[in-house]
């Protein structure tokens, strides 16, 4: 029988591994793929939970999550392409404008 | 029949967190798309087996379709060899630690909790006789109407924020 906590930690294993990539790539737009991944795994838990209680409010909150993250995207990227033609490179750790 | 669901669900989540540690190991940002794509895939099939085949549809078209093809085109646009520099080996190696540490700490508190009763009226019956999409509906238009208003807002913002944002000049 396939329980809650399945979900749960199978969840919690994808959110950690997107935390490894965020922390550890340097391409903005795979550390971008990464934060996809996070907000991926909320949606599993979410659905699980809404699945478990019987209640449709979480899947109404995924619904809410996809829209912000398809925001997210078209804005991020812009901002990619933006900042590439002004430094021809996407990598993070020359994001150091504002670092003292 | 229930052993056979069990193993559907390893197998999947197998898939699942091999294709993730594809997207944050793979050197070519193209092969972590793919990778992305099949975890989305796997995703979706847990939303079916939740009962939930609208997310379902709505997962793969919306992100293994849109924005997928979206962080496709850019980083064809950008056009990024596959060399890729690591990071300073202390820094991988806090992160890997970081996020078991985090990884830890969520299991546990998992475990911790008592897993409650059902509480709501929606159960897989309900979904097969009235339908996932309308149940959706019914909730979206009724108790998250303002919020649904304020999402609309939102997409509009970031349409004209990406085109103002990715212009040549303003």
């Amino acid at each position: 029988m396939i329980t809650i906590t399945h979900y749960m930690v199978l969840s919690a294993i994808l959110f950690s591994m997107g935390t490894v990539g965020v922390l550890t790539r340097r391409n903005a737009i795979v550390v971008f793929m990464c934060v996809e991944l996070m907000l991926n795994s909320v949606n599993l838990t979410f659905i699980a939970l809404s699945s478990h209680l019987g209640n449709m409010d979480g899947q109404i909150f995924v619904f809410f999550i996809m829209t912000v993250a398809a925001a997210e995207a078209a804005v991020g990227l812009a901002l990619m392409i933006a900042y590439f033609r002004n430094r021809e490179s996407i990598d993070v750790e020359e994001f150091s404008l504002l670092k003292w | 029949m229930e052993y056979l669901q069990l193993f559907f669900f390893y197998l999947v989540a197998l898939v699942a967190i091999v294709a993730g540690f594809c997207v944050i190991s793979c050197k070519n940002p193209i092969n972590s798309a793919i990778s992305l794509v099949m975890t989305f895939f796997c995703l979706a099939i847990f939303y079916v087996m939740l009962h939930a085949p609208f997310m379902a549809a709505i997962q793969i078209m919306v992100y293994a379709g849109a924005i997928m093809v979206l962080i496709i085109f850019v980083m064809m646009l950008l056009n990024q060899g596959a060399e890729v520099i690591a990071r300073y080996r202390h820094a991988v190696i806090g992160a890997f630690v970081a996020a078991a540490l985090m990884m830890v700490q969520i299991i546990v508190l998992i475990k911790q909790g008592a897993v409650s009763a059902t509480v709501g009226p929606i159960s897989s019956d309900v979904i097969e006789t009235v339908g996932h999409t309308e149940l959706i509906g019914q909730a979206l238009f009724t108790d998250f109407l303002l919020p649904f208003e304020i999402a609309s807002i939102l997409l509009l913002v970031a349409i004209v924020g990406a085109v103002v944002l990715a212009k040549r000049e303003v």
